[in-house]
């Protein structure tokens, strides 16, 4: 804390104390330095800087351009997330961890539901065309994530093209999201038995529009990046991870991939079905950024290609139910979209207000109560854009979790800064940030 | 009421030991339950121990070969569940045991994914408890390992020396519900401000919220709602 | 029956007021504070869909040239005094936009971490509803914003009078359970 305001105007008076942002570390780490005579630089970067994704605080101390020591400072956009659920029931959950990564929010959900699935011991029991629509929304969610991270880790090494590009791509995207779920973020869609609703009128059309302009626009970013020379200087050798590392510092998803492992969550622990899918791991031999670079264009097109497999399964499976049976999980309401936006459906209240009165009952305990979920925990894993995202779900039998706690890969793969960055040049930092992905909003949950 | 009319999870003989909470009535707090519930008191314990054979190959070949290569591995207790592992390892036992876990050939739990701490308030003498989440790549298993330790002496070795990943985990579990873990390079809060006081996700601190007011009408905030239990 | 009756045809007339409110308007250099989900609806509306260059307004990074702060996500007590340094780092006039239901209001989250709106530190002069809002609302509000702008710049004097106005009006301002009327 320091007595000295600089921000003041002239002719402000004196405050008694003046807070800094920066911390007494801060100054500690400045004062340090200040009388040593060397050539060290110290930098703060962030919380609030564009290349940051998000409101990361990286403390760098450098000799001319190479960096010595970096710090990372997290939780700046710590949420309260996990605590915030113990007070709600087991589907309103679903709302909150939607919040945590909101680059890929259906990833959460789905993580969330599947754990609390097992908890309830209906995973075999979820119908077949909820398992479709689910992997359907995630691996366009990952289209879309990918694109993010490509665009914004191009964005960082000065393309602002390839951002464009990419975000032209993910409202496609995302609009297809948006028919569906109606959100075009945080979603809340995939629910515990299930999925909120089934596919919009016209949702398959809309579906192979969304495929064709990607099958088209795709390989722009192939065109405009893989022999791209900057691309090449900046990437390669650049942030350097190998196999050990990476498993040293629990590194997942491209990263992990990018050091030639094949570890695919979806392959090797495989959920929604995945083992009946047609679809390659990407991996690369490179340790470095180019390789996570490459495995997301890569995984785009694995993706496509189990988002065409999901399509030929809708068509066959129209008008199967995407709800659990077990009327005492399943949500009640019947949602559709009507001219007002998404809502339950007519029939549904027409049926609870003048046809039965046990639906109403029915309806209004299983909506403001919930359902009861066995006692005890479960932890589930699934292949994140990003690598493992796990959750732990612990009921104590109520209707309310008794804890979730949520592993996103980011929170993890910032540990690895340190590793990757130290030795190297300043320039390099933020390809190394750009390399692992990381989205604040699940790093501090 | 006499033993067999007893359902079949209270007939165990250390149920009791494992009943982390107590709930009565139908409402988490709060009066005014003219429901008639009132009386009914529960008793919640986590489901019972399992012992060898488990149901699950993975399951019997991580016990079997850690009991080979770890005799006191068998006097742990030990949970098959969701078709999950879960091994309730003493604290001075942990780092022996989670080396042993990664070194050995047969067993090769290279990374720790995930710690998270829970608070059960309730259960006195064993409040705390961290929750390692072990994944094997080389056999493709997981494993869990729970740790307890008392609210008085909040202390569990850490494994930081034998799982590096496992940095950031103990201080967000040390940051959110103050449990200390030995021998941590350094263990600073991670996700609140330094200065804060308290940690946040234990059961005894509140959520915090405030009481949302607009023109007359008072909503509470969620943690002092009346809710269902 | 005035002086533009008398002045040569090709000549008009304003304020400095007026001429300065416009001036503002046309070039708003938007700080984007960044925090969480709006951050990426605010990406978005930078991108070729929405395309903020179209009314010459560049998404902008620096405080120290700018002069409007979109404030877009959850605002958590250890962001706080980061979000208020930036805001005071930025020169005069200056406007900030809450983007989205936790930065106006905390939103869903009621709790121990996240600043329930973020008007206990900043004057606000804008609130997007939404979560996150879609990027059309934000171009709806940075457009209302404009109007406000263009038709309320006050200067010299008559600054400082609105401030004090505004101060007065702040200070007798009934509480928001205090306020009447129908709840919504």
């Amino acid at each position: 804390m320091s007595q000295q305001d600089v921000y003041s105007q002239p002719e402000e008076k004196p405050a008694d104390h003046v807070y800094f942002p920066q911390g007494g570390d801060w100054e500690d780490i400045v004062s340090e330095h200040a009388g040593s005579g060397d050539e060290t630089i110290v930098i703060n970067m962030g919380p609030s800087h564009p290349s940051t994704h998000g409101v990361l605080r990286l403390m760098l101390e450098m000799e001319g351009e190479t960096v010595t020591s970096i710090r990372p400072g997290i939780g700046f956009l710590h949420t309260g997330i996990e605590k915030n659920i113990e007070f709600k029931t087991w589907t309103q959950a679903v709302t909150y961890v939607t919040r945590m990564d909101y680059v890929a929010p259906l990833f959460n959900e789905a993580v969330y539901c599947m754990a609390v699935e097992k908890l309830l011991g209906i995973t075999d029991q979820i119908p077949e065309r909820a398992r479709i629509i689910r992997v359907l929304v995630m691996e366009l969610n990952r289209i879309a994530s990918h694109l993010v991270a490509m665009g914004t880790g191009a964005l960082e090494i000065g393309s602002t093209t390839v951002m464009s590009i990419a975000f032209r791509e993910r409202e496609m995207i995302l609009d297809f999201l948006e028919a569906l779920t109606g959100l075009r973020m945080n979603h809340a869609f995939i629910r515990p038995g299930g999925v909120a609703n089934d596919l919009p009128e016209g949702g398959l059309d809309h579906l192979r529009d969304v495929i064709k302009w990607l099958h088209k626009h795709l390989p722009e970013y192939a065109g405009f990046c893989n022999e791209n020379p900057i691309f090449l200087a900046r990437m390669k050798d650049i942030a350097v991870v190998d196999l050990s590392g990476a498993m040293m510092l629990g590194m997942t998803g491209p990263r992990l991939r990018g050091t030639g492992y094949d570890w695919d969550l979806r392959k090797t622990q495989p959920y929604c079905d995945y083992e009946t899918y047609d679809f390659d791991v990407v991996s690369w031999e490179g340790d470095d950024a180019y390789a996570a670079f490459r495995i997301r264009q890569a995984e785009c097109w694995e993706s496509l290609k189990i988002v065409e497999q999901c399509l030929e399964r809708l068509e066959k499976t129209q008008g199967q139910p995407v709800m659990v049976a077990d009327k005492k999980i399943a949500w009640p309401a019947q949602l559709s979209l009507g001219p007002d936006g998404q809502g339950n459906s007519n029939e549904h209240i027409k049926h609870i207000m003048t046809g039965s009165m046990e639906a109403l009952i029915h309806h209004f305990k299983l909506v403001t109560e919930g359902f009861d979920v066995p006692v005890g925990q479960a932890y589930m894993a699934i292949e994140s854009p990003k690598g493992e995202l796990g959750c732990h779900v612990v009921s104590d039998g109520g209707p309310k979790p008794y804890r979730v706690h949520v592993r996103d890969p980011g929170f993890h793969h910032i540990q690895s800064i340190p590793y990757m960055c130290e030795g190297g040049m300043m320039s390099d930092v933020v390809v190394a940030l750009a390399s692992i992905d990381p989205v604040l909003g699940g790093v501090d949950r | 009421m006499t033993e067999q009319n007893l359902p079949e999870e209270r007939r165990d003989a250390d149920r009791a030991e494992r009943v982390f909470a107590t709930k009565s009535g139908m409402w988490s707090r709060g009066s005014g339950d003219t429901s008639g519930y009132n009386g009914l008191v529960r008793e919640l314990a986590m489901p019972g121990k399992s012992g060898a054979p488990f149901e699950d190959a993975a399951a019997d070949a991580i016990h079997d070969r850690a009991v080979d290569v770890l005799p006191k591995f068998k006097g742990y207790r030990m949970l098959f569940h969701a078709g999950e592992l879960t091994v309730y390892v003493p604290r001075e036992d942990l780092r022996e045991v989670v080396r042993t876990l990664r070194d050995d050939p047969y067993l090769r739990f290279e990374v720790i994914m995930s710690i998270s701490g829970v608070h059960y308030p309730q259960e006195v003498g064993a409040e705390l408890h961290a929750v390692y989440h072990l994944l094997s790549y080389t056999y493709n298993r997981r494993l869990r390992l729970e740790v307890t330790c008392p609210d008085d002496d909040r202390h569990i070795p850490s494994v930081v020396e034998t799982y590096p990943m496992a940095d950031y985990d103990e201080r967000e579990t040390w940051d959110m519900f103050g449990i200390i873990f030995d021998g941590h390079p350094s263990l600073t809060r991670i996700l609140m401000p330094d200065d804060w006081a308290g940690h946040p996700q234990r059961k005894d601190y509140p959520l915090g919220g405030i009481d949302v007011e607009y023109k007359g009408a008072t909503i509470p905030a969620p943690d002092t709602r009346r809710s269902y239990s | 029956m005035g002086i533009e009756d008398k002045i040569p045809q090709g000549i008009m007339l304003t304020s400095v007021e007026a001429i300065a409110g416009w001036m503002r308007k046309t070039s708003f250099w938007p700080a984007t504070m960044g925090l969480a989900c709006c951050a990426i609806e605010m990406m978005a509306f930078g991108t070729p869909r929405f395309d903020a260059g179209r009314w010459g307004q560049e998404v902008f990074r620096s405080p120290r040239q700018s002069d409007l702060l979109i404030v877009s996500g959850r605002v958590t007590q250890k962001m706080a005094p980061v979000l208020r340094q930036i805001y005071d780092q930025m020169p005069n006039p200056k406007w900030v936009i809450a983007m989205g239901a936790c930065a106006s209001s905390g939103g869903m989250f009621n709790n121990y971490s996240v600043l329930q709106g973020v008007d206990h530190i900043l004057p606000v002069d804008m609130y997007i509803p939404g979560c996150p809002p879609r990027p059309d609302q934000l171009i709806d509000g940075i457009f209302k914003l404009r109007a406000q702008v263009q038709y309320g710049t006050k200067m010299g004097a008559n600054r400082v009078a609105e401030i004090e106005e505004l101060e007065q009006a702040a200070l007798a301002a009934p509480a928001k359970i205090e306020q009447k009327g129908l709840l919504r």
